[in-house]
Formats: structure tokens, sequence, C-alpha cells
């Protein structure tokens, strides 16, 4: 059996999407900045995907800006959001402890320029509250920075809350939603969003494409210098295909986003509940506030990376947060920020669903993950530790 | 998956050696369950010489490899001559590990010298 159970790392490509971006390869491959009538098809389509993509987000088409991705795009919001506050004398930003590096890493970067950030506590369950954003924001606030969903462990934030405050304190609210996109509903207007990230491939578009919204009044800083493209704010010819397939996963995704959501979460429900029978396992995240597609659990006495190799050999594509598969010392910062223990969080295991998969892969993979947990635990001198009682247990035993 | 040789893969998926001795001669354990690896090494000696080792290994594909090369290497050798047994030598015997993943040879080799010395010590604390 080969079961693909990483779709919060990438997906594949929708059929649709493919057949959109073709004949913007070689039929209507104009530069949409040419003059000539080739040119102008191309910026023809351009305007389109902008409307199209306008039309999911609830904004207007010129709040619209096509970067190569959800990095680019966290990067431009916060380091334009950050820029508009250094002009006012406003250097404090509020972000919380788990956003994703792209954002994580550009708040490291302001902070050695002089701003003050303060990152939120998001508890045992990775939730933030707006009441918790309201008391960390101060006169000298210019940004607040909280994504829609995290990435690992699927929780998803009060957004419209917390944009409700930032609205009502005059500061500026960047929401990352590169892991709601496309599978949660999204309204700029509705939730008070002022700038917003998403990035094409986490649903069923092609890579190395996405969207930054922001919000008209809201200037944004070019990290790419060049052209008139983008409003001058992103130089660089558009990458027309991609930009016209995403749009079309867009769409597609709005339109199956209700029953899609009710299907893949009852294929999570079903493997969060079969995985809860491990002994000693835990599931990281809320189980309520929770993407649709999420499982992420933590086996006790066992490492992620072995894990992921000996389920890779039975055919299952899944992901960890031990530090051997983060590429640094350190396992996730995510399961950290909500309190796991170094010792948990090097045995996770992140499982993220779509509607191709099935109730029978849901079941191999039950079945799958037990015995390779037995497996490296039956080796694990940690493990052995943890039985004989010499050290004590982190987690219930069911 | 490309990240680790054939030779790696196979001792992870077919770890020699692995277990435990019950009255061991020596046992040696490094790492710890923080940094997300730990080597436990069980040594039987008879006449100075390693007649069985096993080992047991909490830690990622390559620290498990390293356990399972390293064993194979000791095995059949003097206790002086398993001390003599280099990380880097353990890992060109997997036919190399990436950059980042040499501290589980370092492990390894650590493990063994580890289970040579409890086994001395106790052979001091007998006489």
């Amino acid at each position: 059996m080969n079961i693909y159970a990483d779709h919060a790392a990438t997906t594949k490509m929708s059929r649709r999407a493919i057949e959109v971006m073709l004949p913007y390869m070689d039929q209507i491959y104009g530069n949409p900045s040419s003059l000539h009538s080739y040119g102008q098809r191309g910026a023809e389509a351009l305007q389109n995907a902008r409307e199209q993509m306008a039309k999911g987000l609830g904004c207007s088409p010129r709040e619209i800006t096509f970067v190569s991705g959800g990095s680019e795009a966290d990067n431009q919001a916060v380091l334009s959001a950050a820029r508009i506050g250094e002009r006012k004398g406003k250097k404090h930003i509020v972000s919380t402890a788990f956003e994703h590096h792209a954002v994580l890493h550009t708040l490291d970067a302001l902070k050695k320029q002089g701003f003050d950030i303060t990152l939120l506590d998001v508890g045992e369950k990775g939730l933030v509250t707006p009441e918790q954003v309201e008391a960390a924001l101060r006169p000298d606030t210019c940004l607040v920075t909280v994504m829609y969903a995290n990435n690992e462990i699927g929780t998803i934030l009060p957004i419209a809350g917390i944009g409700q405050v930032c609205r009502r304190a005059g500061v500026i609210f960047h929401t990352d939603a590169v892991q709601a996109a496309g599978h949660l509903p999204i309204n700029v207007e509705r939730d008070n969003i002022d700038l917003l990230s998403l990035s094409a491939h986490k649903f069923h578009g092609p890579k190395g494409i996405g969207v930054l919204y922001a919000r008209k009044g809201i200037p944004l800083e070019n990290l790419i210098y060049g052209g008139a493209q983008e409003r001058g704010k992103r130089g660089g010819t558009e990458n027309i295909p991609a930009i016209m397939g995403m749009a079309a996963a867009f769409s597609e995704s709005q339109e199956k986003m209700e029953e899609k959501a009710r299907k893949v979460t009852a294929l999570r429900d079903r493997l969060i509940e079969g995985l809860s029978r491990i002994p000693h396992a835990v599931l990281n995240g809320d189980r309520e506030s929770r993407l649709p597609g999420n499982v992420n659990f933590s086996f006790e006495g066992i490492e992620g990376e072995s894990l992921l190799l000996l389920l890779d050999d039975k055919g299952i594509c899944a992901s960890s947060g031990s530090a051997c598969t983060s590429g640094s010392l350190d396992p996730s910062h995510v399961l950290l920020a909500i309190g796991r223990p170094h010792e948990l969080a090097h045995g996770s295991l992140r499982l993220t669903l779509d509607e191709e998969n099935t109730e029978e892969e849901v079941d191999y993979m039950i079945r799958t993950v037990g015995e390779v947990v037995e497996y490296l635990r039956s080796i694990s001198p940690l493990w052995r530790d943890l039985q004989s009682g010499k050290l004590p247990f982190m987690t219930k035993e069911a | 998956m490309a990240l680790y040789s054939e030779t790696v893969m196979d001792h992870f998926r077919n770890p020699r050696n692995v277990g435990v001795i019950e009255n061991a001669d020596g046992v040696g354990q490094v790492g710890n369950a923080k940094c997300g690896d730990i080597m436990k090494i069980y040594l039987k000696v008879e006449d100075e010489t390693i007649k069985d080792v096993k080992f047991e290994t909490f830690g990622c594909g390559s620290a498990i490899a390293s356990s399972s090369m390293a064993t194979e290497m000791i095995k059949g050798k003097t206790v002086d001559e398993a001390l003599t047994l280099t990380n880097k030598a353990v890992a060109q015997a997997l036919e190399g590990l990436p950059p980042h993943k040499m501290h589980c040879s370092v492990l390894a080799e650590e493990a063994i010298k580890a289970a040579v010395e409890d086994y001395r010590n106790r052979k001091t604390g007998m006489k």
C-alpha cells in the first residue's frame, strides 16, 4: 500500500489546475508587460486570476499581490508593517511562539534592528485568545501577526476575534493563512484582516506561487525591486502558468470546501481514535479547534526519524518534529511551545490527510504505526527504563 | 530515500546484535533522551575477548545503524581492540553518514568505551 499522508507539507496538483495551466506555457505565453496582442492576452489572464483570488478572499483585485509563495508573503507582510510602524516611532510587534519560521525568523531580523517582539504563549492546546492579544498591545505596537492555523499541530486560531481587537486598537493585523487557505473559509473584510499570506501548493495548486493580500492604504515594502509588475511592489515577469493554476485550484477548493471538510474530518477522527489506543501516546494540539486533515501524536520512548523511515518502508509518507528531521539540534519549536518536553517532541508523528485518503488507508496506518512504535520501543533503552519504573512516564497509559 | 547509504539502511532495517545480555560483564550507556538519542551496549567477556555483544538504541535511523555496525565490529575482538574502534571507522564501514549525523557514530564509539570501562571496573572491584 502507498499512502501519502503529508498534505500539510505539500499536495498533489489538481487535474483542473494542470489543464488550466497548460495553454499558458506554449500558446498564451506573452509577457503581460508587452504591448502587443500576445502580451495583452497574458495581461488579461493575469487580471482574471487576480479577480478570482480576490473573490475567494473577499477583497478587491487591487489588494492582491502575486509572490513566490508563503515565505515571501510572510516576509513582505511583516517587513512592510514594521516599516510603517518605524516611520511613526512604533517598534513593537505581537506574535505567537509557534508561528512558521518565515514569520519568526523575519521577526528575529527585526529584533536585531531594534524592534521589540512579544511572542504570546500558546498554552498546552496551542491556541491564543483575542484577550491575550489585547493584553499584549502597547501604544507603540505596530503589528500583530498570528497564524490562521498551525502547520504542525493543526490548531485553528480565533482570527476574527483577533482581527476585531486589532482594528479597534488601530494596529495592523497580519495572518499567515498558508495552512488554512483552501481548507477554511476566509473573508478579510469580515475578519478585519489587513495582511494575509497564502501558498498555492497547499491546496492542490503549483509550487512557487502565492499571494500577499494587503488592504488598500497599507503600503508594501519591496523585497524585489524591478519593473512595474504588481504595482511596482514585486519586480519580475509574472509566472502566468503558476498564477493561473493557483487561481483554478483556489476556486476549486472553495467549491469543494464544505463537502471535503466533512469527509476529511471523519477520516481524521477515525485516525485519532485509533492512534489514541496505542499506550503512552498523546495527541498534540487541540482536539476540537483543529484543521480537518491534521493528526499529530507523540509516542513516548521512541524517536521520530526512525519511525518515519520504517513507515516509509511500509508505504506511509509522514513527517515528524524530531530534531533529526528538523535539521537542527532542537526538536520542533511548535511542540516545545505547547510545553511538550524534548523527549516527547522527539517522538512525534504528523499525518495530514486529504480527500483522496480512504478509511482503508486510515485503518492500515493505525495498524502499522502501532506495530512500528511497538518494535522501536522493543529496542529502546529509554522505553525499558520507563517500563521498569526507573524513569517516570510523561503520558497516560492509553 | 537518498538520505542514507544502502549499508546504513540495511543495518537500520535489520539491526545486528539488538537485544539485552542478562548478567552482562560490562554495560555502557551514553546520550540522553532530551537530545534524542541513547545507546546502551552489553558485553559478555571471556579471557579478555568479547564473546557476545548486544545493544539497545533510542534514536534516529543512523543511531540504530551505527550501534548495529559498531557491535559487529567488536564482536570476537579483545577488549583492548574494542577500545581502538573509532567513530570514523564505524562511519566508514557504513559507507558514510551525512555530516549532521556523524555524532551518531561518536555515540557508538563512546557507548563501547563506556561498556569496556564498566567491565574493567567490575573486574578490579572483584579482585
